[in-house]
């Protein structure tokens, strides 16, 4: 890697200030930016490491039944921490990656990345959680804007995330056999006054959601209801791992396993 | 009853205790006092012309000791290969040269253009980005059978054709094998592909190599398999060095699996650029530099056709095969699509009638060289597949089907030059049709549709050969060196022996199994005899390890050296006893007269021969002995393997259930250091079958260049496996009666587990004659929903 200045403050104020500094990087949990780094295909002048920032961290039950998530919190914490609030994001965060990468990994540097095959992203838009960040909450339906893109400005960070609680929810993730990031992840929420549905790993331009299933599901929440829905294969991603008729397939079978998770 | 030392125990492996405990003594664990680092500048398009190189700014940047280009080795040889294969005219093949630095053209993404030596790898990092480079580009030339035609497009512009040979084994009349064809009953035919594969041993390939100004003697510690071939290959071929004033170190190891058996580019430069720079040299691999340089394995294309008679019996057999050799010849490249692959393809069948046919290429990739079975998996994925194809088609049991085919008479003579010389095909299927419990299947079967899952059942024969040699027979054939193995067995004067052997352990075990064998041989405790390897100033000029040769050559020299050490110390107790020596017999570790109470112990004899003050006048002192051992023929170890897999019919995600392997190794010395090499070869063979696929695109780039990309075998990707290894036909002509264990795995279990899959999806209702390795779930989706 070349050569950066590193910081690691104990405030989001002080790091706020430090990522003033012309081409300073946030550093989350660094599984996408260290490699990147080694890589030499970033070149930052700082990193400003969020990890020492106490307010950022862990997970908490709010007043309204909601759940906040730190975030410099850690994948493993998600897993612990969260499994009695929200089991399946708790069960979500303990599928990512292998234990160092969870125990590194935070939400905040996930979803800011929003890796289109990443887990979070289709977490936090499937629950339609609110970011929030050092100046502003965004819905996440407004966040994700497409692959590796986000509503986040430069210097902003996402201090947290507020999930509301659905009454029942389920991530059902196929792996990629190499990287093991989802090759396609659904993640249903059944709310009250819906079913939210959101896909990660399908699609060219990321974490989506699939609206048609949504509409279905609310109607009639079982796993027949999506027999006749198709995704459209012509924005599904393509590769070495997936035809683009095979992704959008599994969002198919996927949907409906979620379901089944949930009934 | 299991003992607990010596031949036949299962002695824990000692070397895992500082492996495990971060104890171990790794190439990159070695630092010279003053060394400095080189980074190679390689190649990032498949094929250009290199227009001009400019380093002048990279010579400036802070840091930096020198910087070489390919100019820099024009009066060097370049890298060579170590087989000559003729072709099926006669005709030596095509061999072009392999600079260690690119001279003209780049001829895939990772071949080196320049190297940067500097104080630190950052600073020679950055001076290389400095390096200004024109290179044009040029068509990538990747299809194996579009590079064959006439016109293609030239990886070396200096060869006819990108045809490295066009060889030929078995029957050479084709007028005879087509007339087989013509009067068979039924013949079943199969395209397949061999998948490409990168090995990927934990530790990438690192050199470190110094030159000594005062005494001109260099040192090179380099991640081998083999230092002394490295040693000759590197002195005789590339730098024209005299041997005794280069050492080669191979310390610890961290995996090979075939990969680590060349000589590279690297080793060469460290060892060249030591000098020039006047400064130790250092090279560690990135692991994104080791899956565009290091030799990758497989990648053939082939066709196999079948016949059979109105019987069911094997009457011919024709394969044509297009084998990837990548834009050069690596050490042993040419040597396995032909002398490890053809010779092969008669399998454990005795089929009369055998033609393979190969069309070795050059292309604008990786070179591709031996990897855990070079060649061996190749011919018996393809046999395999188009047998079971063939039961299918047949509607017969495809266990009966190769019993019925199977050869039972030893010695067998193949058509395609091979003799086994024993064996008992029958009798290892039996061992794997109870160990498997194969008689089970149906209800498991069962079970499996009740959870929605489609299960099948694969079997696999194999035949393998193993401990190449002997080294006239291996000559005529156009291997460029012996192979034959050495071993020095030192006793030392309280008794306790140091063995140098040219086999080289990483992984194996051999510090283990071998003082094993000699503890056992002279009767005393193991743990007084150990191993020392790996290093040309130590060890008596042995070929390494590779091609599971290292108990049955390198341990029968072993063998013969400690046979010759206690015909020595029996002269010595016979003085000591004051008796014939004929009448001198040696157990447990004590020197007794045969037929009396008088003996003399192990210790008190090997210490008078270092303090000879009563001995026998007609004998040197000291007791240390050499032996070198050409084995007389390859060894034959043979299996039949089970796998039981289940395939989710909506995603395709296929699952190994149960995996069964009963192996004829013959003798066996470590048992559970057996069952660990079976163990990883079919961890090895279910990657390549499941999961493993090194894939470029059409411009020659490589698409799975990391571990996020490359699908390597994890553990829940691997089911506890079953193995026997109780079915023993012990090697006839070495002196343990060993045959080798360390490829068994990789090569019997990729068809198991393709002709699962399929059994899986034809008894679901599916109609599916092949499915391409890596059998991922997307391609079985595919399959199934054709």
């Amino acid at each position: 890697m070349y050569s950066f200045e590193f910081e690691k403050p104990s405030t989001i104020a002080d790091a706020v200030a430090a990522l003033g500094a012309e081409d300073a990087q946030a550093l989350g949990g660094g599984q996408t930016l260290i490699p990147t780094l080694k890589q030499r295909l970033a070149a930052p002048s700082a990193l400003i490491s969020l990890s020492g920032i106490a307010e950022m961290k862990g997970v908490c039950v709010n007043d309204d039944g909601s759940v906040s998530v730190g975030g410099a919190t850690t994948h493993a914490t998600v897993a612990s921490e969260a499994a009695g609030s929200y089991p399946a994001l708790a069960a979500l965060a303990g599928q990512i990656g292998d234990p160092a990468v969870r125990n590194r990994g935070t939400i905040g540097g996930s979803i800011a990345n929003n890796d289109p095959a990443a887990c979070y992203p289709a977490g936090v838009l499937g629950s339609g959680a609110t970011i929030i960040t050092n100046t502003r909450e965004i819905a996440a339906d407004d966040f994700f804007e497409g692959m590796f893109s986000t509503a986040l400005d430069e210097g902003e960070i996402i201090t947290s995330v507020r999930f509301p609680v659905p009454q029942a929810a389920s991530y059902q993730k196929f792996l990629q056999p190499a990287s093991r990031f989802a090759l396609v992840g659904v993640y249903l929420a059944r709310f009250a006054d819906g079913v939210r549905v959101a896909v990660t790993g399908a699609s060219e331009d990321g974490v989506f959601r699939w609206t048609e299933a949504e509409q279905a599901l609310t109607k009639e929440f079982r796993p027949d209801a999506l027999m006749d829905l198709r995704i459209n294969p012509a924005n599904m991603i393509g590769d070495l791992h997936g035809s683009k008729d095979y992704r959008a397939h599994l969002v198919g079978v996927m949907t409906k396993r979620a379901v089944q998770a949930c009934v | 009853m299991p003992k607990d030392s010596g031949i036949g125990a299962s002695s824990k492996r000692r070397e895992d205790v500082r492996f495990l405990t971060g104890a171990g003594n790794y190439t990159d664990d070695i630092n010279v006092h003053g060394q400095a680092y080189v980074h190679f500048l390689r190649s990032d398009i498949a094929h250009g012309r290199i227009k001009s190189i400019d380093t002048s700014a990279a010579e400036t940047m802070p840091g930096v000791v020198k910087v070489f280009t390919g100019k820099d080795f024009e009066g060097v040889g370049g890298m060579p290969c170590g087989w000559e294969v003729t072709d099926k005219h006669g005709a030596p093949m095509q061999e072009p040269p392999h600079p260690i630095l690119a001279q003209g053209k780049v001829r895939h993404v990772g071949d080196p253009i320049a190297a940067v030596v500097a104080d630190s790898l950052e600073q020679a990092r950055d001076a290389a980005e400095a390096i200004e480079l024109d290179i044009e580009e040029l068509p990538a030339v990747l299809d194996m059978k579009a590079a064959a035609q006439e016109g293609a497009t030239l990886v070396h512009d200096d060869l006819k054709n990108n045809i490295c040979y066009d060889w030929q084994l078995g029957e050479a009349d084709d007028a005879k094998v087509n007339e087989v064809f013509a009067n068979a009953a039924h013949v079943t035919t199969l395209d397949l592909v061999n998948n490409r594969l990168v090995a990927n041993p934990m530790e990438p390939r690192v050199a470190v190599a110094e030159y000594n100004r005062g005494t001109e003697d260099y040192t090179l510690y380099t991640t081998s398999q083999n230092p002394h071939v490295i040693r000759l290959l590197m002195c005789a071929f590339v730098l024209g060095l005299p041997e005794h004033k280069v050492r080669v170190v191979a310390p610890d190891v961290g995996g090979g699996f075939g990969t680590k058996i060349f000589h590279y580019a690297e080793e060469a430069f460290c060892t060249f650029a030591a000098k020039a720079c006047g400064r130790p040299v250092k090279w560690t691999a990135s692991r994104s530099e080791a899956f565009m340089s290091d030799a990758q394995g497989r990648d053939h294309v082939s066709t196999i056709e079948l016949a059979l008679d109105a019987d069911n019996n094997f009457i011919g057999l024709r394969t044509n095969t297009y084998a990837n050799l990548g834009a050069y010849l690596s050490t042993f490249s040419s040597s396995v699509p032909t002398w490890l692959h053809g010779t092969l393809m008669a399998g454990n069948y005795k089929t009369p009638v055998i033609q393979v046919n190969v069309k070795a290429m050059f292309t604008n990739t990786v070179p591709v060289d031996a990897y855990r079975g070079a060649g061996r998996p190749e011919a018996t994925f393809q046999l395999e597949r188009v047998v079971d194809k063939a039961a299918r088609e047949l509607g017969v049991d495809p266990i009966a089907l190769r019993r019925q085919n199977f050869i039972t008479q030893f010695p067998y003579d193949t058509p395609v030059a091979l003799t086994y010389d024993t064996g008992d095909y029958n009798g290892t299927m039996d061992k794997l049709e109870v160990a498997a419990d194969l008689a089970g299947f149906a209800a498991r079967r069962t079970e499996s549709e009740a959870k929605g899952k489609l299960r099948g059942l694969g079997i696999n024969c194999y035949i393998e050969a193993c401990g190449i040699a002997p080294s006239n027979i291996v000559g005529m054939l156009g291997a460029r060196a012996g192979l034959y193995d050495a071993a020095t067995v030192r006793v030392n004067a309280t008794g306790s022996i140091s063995v140098m052997v040219g086999a080289h352990s990483h992984g194996q075990g051999h510090e283990t199994a071998f003082p094993q064998v000699v503890a056992d041989m002279i009767g005393i405790d193991e743990s007084m005899v150990e191993i020392v390897h790996g290093d040309t100033s130590k060890i008596p000029f042995g070929m390494g390890t590779y091609g599971s040769r290292s108990l049955a050559v390198c341990g029968s020299a072993m063998v013969k050296a400690t046979e010759k050490v206690i015909e020595k110390a029996k002269k010595i107790a016979a003085h000591l006893l004051e008796a014939s020596e004929a009448d001198i017999e040696l157990k447990d570790g004590q020197f007794s007269v045969a037929g009396t109470d008088k003996s003399v112990a192990w210790g008190d004899v090997t210490l008078t021969a270092y303090v000879p003050h009563n001995y026998p006048l007609e004998v040197e002192p000291g007791l240390e002995e050499t032996a070198f051992y050409d084995p007389a023929n390859f060894t034959f170890p043979a299996g039949a393997y089970a796998c039981e897999v289940e395939v989710d019919p909506e995603t395709g995600q296929v699952t190994i259930e149960k995996f069964t392997a009963a192996d004829d190794f013959g003798n066996i010395i470590n048992p559970m250091i057996v069952d660990g090499q079976v163990h990883g070869g079919i961890g090895q063979g279910i990657g390549q079958a499941l999961l493993e696929n090194c894939a470029y695109d059409e411009n020659g780039q490589l698409l799975s260049a990391s571990f996020m990309d490359y699908a390597m075998p994890r553990a829940d990707d691997v089911p506890f496996y079953e193995v026997d290894h109780s079915s023993q036909t012990p090697c006839t002509h070495n002196p343990l009666g060993v045959k080798g264990c360390g490829e068994a795995g990789a090569i019997g279990s990729p068809p198991a587990v393709v002709n699962a899959v399929l059994d899986a999806l034809n008894s679901g209702g599916k109609s599916v004659d092949h499915i391409d390795m890596p059998v991922s779930p997307s391609r079985v989706w595919a399959a199934m929903n054709s």
